[in-house]
């Protein structure tokens, strides 16, 4: 590995102060990521810190305006979160499909965020609950909505000295739920040919849909909303025409690329495949039907 | 590039020591403290051969840097052992032949460990999802997920009587 220095602020500030210093300082959450890319030269560093000490980025709690999760905060513990699990189930859910139970208790959601891969899989699931990304630095804080925080495959709208401190997601009301699916040829231990991540809330009375979110993984350089699906399903009643129809949209929201992985065509046929799933979960767990909760 | 101290635990031990930045605690663990049962296999984090339990949860220790250690406290698979008694998931793996070669079993043996401690009764299909971060390229499997069913079963068994 290319040689570095190394520090573990147990402070805020004393973590800002380093990043504010001179050359390529780059945080260390989990390491799973970024050690196999500072071993690969794929990223490079002349500081690594080690922010798994700073108590604001070990957060994980609910309060009145949201669920505040710390950038260092691993999926394992986001996984396993009764919170998590009760109110985000997608994230639940996605925090445990990221590698394997080794990478998960290392591996952190917000480093996940932070490291931008297009298939990143628990960034559709913050997606689609609204996720706000807290930036800090030593000039102050800044909050980002999460879907204007990726500019390319790899890239952030971080700039010199900002590092990610949290994630806020807004409480979802009453008669929402959410879900996230991925596709990979195995059962576990791969990156997501397509994955997908749907919300929904519903009046009960009317049947109508208040709010749609779609979110996609591994079908565009970025992780993206599918806004178009989103706009299909909102404000009608929820039938098996809107949800083809949404799914018709989605597909058509992705742009993927071919490689080994899939040809972009099966990609897209994916997304269309899992929105449609994830769309019928969510309705299944807001009727209360619980076979289909978070898997462990 | 200046030296970091550290102070951490392994195997029960207390160690101090200077580490080099960009050391991962799996060159500390074989390089430093001669302690060859962890083995590195990918060094990308997608085989478990250098699983290690870090404050009692599994971790690759190819993705970790030394540093990080600070203060915790790491297990190695030569520390599963008890004054030179196996543990009994050893003793499955031994009578259940879970292994060809070795070199995938000081992970397999971390990650099972670390399993049973969380849930003594797993199902087979939470055994095989407990362990998809280990690679093992003879055994196809099935012997290792019968030694940890042995070892489950047998550590029931004593729990109970």
């Amino acid at each position: 590995m290319p040689a570095f220095e190394f520090a573990a602020p147990g402070t805020l500030q004393e973590a800002l102060k380093h990043f504010a210093g001179q050359g390529t300082v780059r945080a260390l959450a989990g390491g799973t990521d970024v050690i196999d890319q500072l071993k690969t030269a794929r990223r490079k560093a002349d500081l690594v810190v080690d922010v798994k000490r700073i108590p604001e980025l070990q957060r994980l709690e609910m309060t009145a305006d949201g669920l505040h999760i710390g950038a260092a905060r691993c999926c394992t513990d986001v996984h396993h979160n009764p919170t998590v699990r009760r109110y985000f189930a997608a994230l639940a859910e996605s925090a445990g499909l990221v590698g394997s139970v080794q990478i998960q208790n290392r591996a952190a959601v917000g480093g996940n965020v932070c490291n931008a891969a297009p298939s990143a899989d628990t960034t559709p699931a913050l997606l689609i609950h609204d996720a706000r990304a807290v930036v800090v630095s030593q000039r102050g804080r800044r909050e980002i909505p999460l879907t204007d925080f990726f500019s390319g495959p790899g890239q952030t709208v971080l700039q010199k000295g900002e590092i990610l401190q949290e994630l806020i997601l807004p409480v979802p009301p009453a008669n929402s739920a959410s879900a996230y699916l991925r596709f990979i040829p195995r059962n576990e231990m791969d990156i997501a040919v397509a994955g997908v991540g749907s919300y929904l809330e519903i009046d009960p009375g009317t049947n109508y849909v208040r709010r749609a979110r779609i979110a996609l993984a591994s079908v565009a350089p970025t992780p993206v909303r599918a806004r178009a699906a989103e706009q299909v399903l909102e404000g009608r009643p929820l039938t098996e025409d809107q949800v083809t129809m949404a799914a018709e949209a989605a597909a058509q929201a992705a742009s993927p690329i071919t490689d080994v992985r899939g040809s972009a065509e099966y990609r897209k046929e994916l997304v269309k495949v899992l929105t449609r799933r994830t769309l019928a979960i969510c309705q299944e767990r807001i009727a209360g039907v619980h076979r289909k909760g978070p898997g462990h | 590039m200046a030296k970091i101290p550290i102070s951490f635990k392994v195997n029960g031990e207390q160690q101090e020591m200077l580490v080099e930045p960009d050391w991962t605690l799996l060159e500390t663990l074989r390089d430093r403290m001669r302690l060859t049962g962890t083995k590195e296999g990918c060094s990308n984090g997608n085989c478990g051969a250098c699983t290690v339990m870090i404050d009692g949860r599994t971790a690759c220790s190819c993705l970790v840097l030394a540093g990080e250690a600070d203060g915790r406290e790491v297990i190695t698979v030569e520390g599963l052992a008890d004054h030179g008694h196996l543990t009994a998931l050893q003793d499955a793996f031994i009578k259940e032949g879970g292994l060809q070669c070795g070199f995938c079993t000081p992970g397999f043996l971390i990650s099972a460990t670390a399993l049973l401690k969380r849930n003594p009764d797993p199902s087979e299909q939470e055994i095989r999802l407990n362990v998809a971060g280990n690679l093992c390229r003879c055994t196809g499997y099935d012997k290792i997920v019968r030694s940890i069913q042995d070892a489950a079963q047998k550590m029931g068994t004593r729990a109970a009587n």
